[in-house]
């Protein structure tokens, strides 16, 4: 999408400089460099920060932030907004992505593109309502009932809040999905600097157009064009099984069949272009010994990692930056030469089960609940246990 | 010499008809009193997004109605038609679905969008039950009532859907049958041509999943119904709770100007948008 006057005005204004920022803050600066035109949502802890902001800026840049009633509404709202050409999105924390899910799979069988931020916090439930966790891994995955696929990204840092929700705007409009930012309590309140670049650094990709109603939902292509609300063109949007004309069909096996596999086939055959990871594998030597994390936690992992080379010991380090599509190829290459792979996160080991399916060598969880990250030191002893 | 066409064909998608209700339904006659609204405003349907929800009434757009569509999650059409309006308020966006979409399980939608005063007509038809699946009790069913899930009798009020409307700060409300098709027409162009929240509750028939356990077995026992219950706004409000009581009010309840939402919006993003050039000339 190109970015409109207002928008321009609004990054020539503010880019270029380093700023001290909130990572929720600088999630909704990034959205506002994407070219976010609307964002609806309802106030959350650890999230209500991202829409305080965008509350603040976005109509500065020539868009509307509504709250609604509810999250079932804010996600309904975006997805509506999608359909007249908006970049949209949402941000949330686990009781609100809960209420979500039944819209974001409506956002999957309708292929909408929209973005939605969950800074997760502890539960089930209420839990620690203020404290962080990573406990919705695989509700980012498997939340909304079905088959499907689906795209999260993780970041680290507020820098990485900031780029990466750029990132998932340009991923919703190429893979024509719903995409999610699964960032955690801890990034979302850490405070660091941040580099918001000048506006001839920003980049966007233009979403694609149909050029006939018939093939809005299929026809020939793996990701069909979009048509836009008010071109007088009929465009029919259901949640129901279609054609590729979106007119309802439910009944024939077939048309179910092939309409989901191909919402599915378009993120798995794509895994290559999707997926990122970063590694930092020891210098000296073959390690025996892989450390996997994500999010924050992967922030004390990478510390203990860097501690342990410095007493001598051989230890890897891979940290997955997209969660969803799983970097099956990435973590099965990783985890070759290694014998034991520790994995700290933030829950009771959501992520551990999904390595564990693609690596020989024995995976263990380096769990953390109650709301506090885990220290370097912690894992550090983990480490130094299994060397 | 070619077939002679109705002149509403335009505004139905005639590839897919004949449409699917069933005999004596009210969603026949909804379709035929907004197409025919559509028509006698000379509104463009290619500048209309029709939205709906789940359940019998939701088709009367979805598919039926010829314009950009957007058949949504059980409950969230007001919801999702808030997305749509906010960004493209020159389209005229229509909600029409069911009770148990509008006034069951997205009640809060309809009550926050009324208090908002958005600009949407939203047509409730309400027949009464869960007619798609099977004849469960509603919100909309009178006390007393049997249904498949209330097999012993339904001990709940009715909801007066429309009075909760007027209450939440709509801009227009109005309530008719599917007997008075001619005022409901009418209407229905005030709702689409008047700024602000619109609420039409249009009180349908259900023969057969309602109608068959009520004793109404044909929608014309159910017209006949609505002709004799039926009780104009004017006359109604001299008349005790009562003396009310299994009546149908109809006619127009509210019909006040306020500040439409999304223009109200609009008009802080374009203050916001010259403050920031503002600030810029100055640096400058």
């Amino acid at each position: 999408m190109a970015l409109d006057e207002n928008k321009r005005q609004y990054i020539s204004q503010r880019g270029g400089k380093t700023y001290f920022m909130l990572g929720d803050e600088a999630c909704a600066y990034g959205a506002i460099y994407a070219g976010c035109d609307f964002f609806a949502g309802y106030p959350i802890t650890p999230a209500s920060e991202v829409a305080e902001l965008i509350a603040e800026e976005l109509p500065k840049a020539g868009g509307i932030c509504i709250q609604m009633e509810d999250e079932l509404a804010s996600m309904a709202a975006i997805i509506g907004a999608a359909w007249t050409g908006a970049r949209s999105m949402t941000a949330t924390s686990g009781p609100g992505f809960s209420l979500m899910q039944e819209n974001i799979g409506y956002g999957i069988m309708t292929e909408t593109p929209c973005v939605i931020v969950n800074v997760q916090r502890s539960g089930p439930s209420t839990g620690q309502a203020t404290k962080p966790a990573q406990g919705d891994v695989l509700q980012a995955r498997w939340g909304t009932h079905g088959d499907h696929n689906i795209i999260a990204l993780a970041p680290n840092s507020a820098q990485e809040c900031f780029d990466l929700v750029q990132e998932c705007f340009e991923l919703a409009d190429t893979y024509r999905t719903p995409v999610i930012l699964l960032m955690d309590g801890e990034v979302g309140h850490i405070r660091e600097s941040v580099v918001m670049p000048e506006l001839s650094a920003v980049k966007h990709t233009s979403r694609k157009i149909a050029e006939r109603t018939e093939d809005v939902f299929g026809g020939q292509e793996l990701i069909p064009g979009m048509i836009h609300y008010g071109e007088g063109m009929n465009v029919h949007v259901t949640g129901s099984t279609h054609l590729a004309s979106g007119m309802r069909d439910v009944t024939t096996p077939h048309v179910h069949d092939e309409l989901i596999k191909r919402i599915y086939s378009k993120i798995d055959s794509n895994r290559e272009n999707i997926v990122r990871v970063e590694t930092d594998l020891n210098p000296d030597g073959k390690a025996r010994v892989g450390v996997i994390s994500y999010g924050a936690s992967a922030r004390p992992a990478r510390g203990a990692v860097k501690l342990a080379r410095a007493k001598g010991k051989n230890v890897d380090f891979l940290r997955l930056i997209t969660i969803w599509p799983f970097a099956k190829k990435q973590v099965a290459e990783f985890s070759k030469e290694l014998d034991i792979i520790l994995v700290p996160e933030m829950n009771l080991g959501q992520m551990s089960r999904e390595i564990e399916r693609f690596v020989d060598s024995d995976v263990v969880t380096v769990p953390r609940i109650g709301g506090v990250p885990h220290s370097v030191d912690e894992i550090y002893r983990v480490i130094m246990g299994v060397v | 010499m070619s077939e002679p066409r109705h002149r509403l064909m335009d505004f139905v998608r005639e590839e897919i008809m004949p449409h699917r209700f069933c005999s004596g339904c009210g969603c026949g006659t909804v379709l035929n009193a907004f197409t025919n609204a559509v028509e006698g405003i000379g509104l463009d349907s290619a500048k209309m997004v029709c939205v709906s929800g789940i359940g019998c009434s939701s088709w009367i757009p979805s598919p039926y109605f010829k314009s950009d569509t957007l058949h949504t999650t059980h409950g969230r059409p007001i919801a999702f038609a808030t997305g749509v309006k906010v960004m493209r308020p020159d389209l005229t966006v229509v909600v029409i679905a069911g009770d148990g979409d509008v006034a069951g399980i997205g009640g809060n939608h309809l009550i926050h969008a009324a208090r908002r005063n958005i600009d949407l007509s939203v047509f409730m038809v309400n027949n009464m039950i869960y007619g798609m699946t099977g004849g469960q009790v509603a919100p909309t069913t009178p006390a007393g009532v049997k249904t498949t899930t209330t097999p012993h009798r339904n001990v709940e009020p009715a909801f007066k859907v429309a009075d909760l409307v007027v209450a939440a700060g709509a801009s227009y409300v109005a309530r008719w049958t599917t007997y008075h098709v001619f005022p409901l027409l009418e209407s229905m162009q005030n709702a689409m041509s008047r700024k602000g929240f619109s609420f039409i509750e249009i009180m349908s028939q259900c023969p057969e999943n309602y109608g068959r356990r009520i004793g109404l077995r044909t929608g014309i026992d159910f017209l006949r119904q609505f002709k004799e219950k039926a009780i104009r706004v004017d006359k109604a409000r001299g008349m005790t709770e009562e003396e009310l009581e299994d009546r149908i009010v109809i006619g127009k309840l509210c019909d006040v100007e306020r500040p439409e939402y999304v223009t109200e919006l609009q008009k802080v993003t374009a203050e916001q948008v010259d403050l920031l050039r503002a600030e810029k000339e100055k640096v400058d």
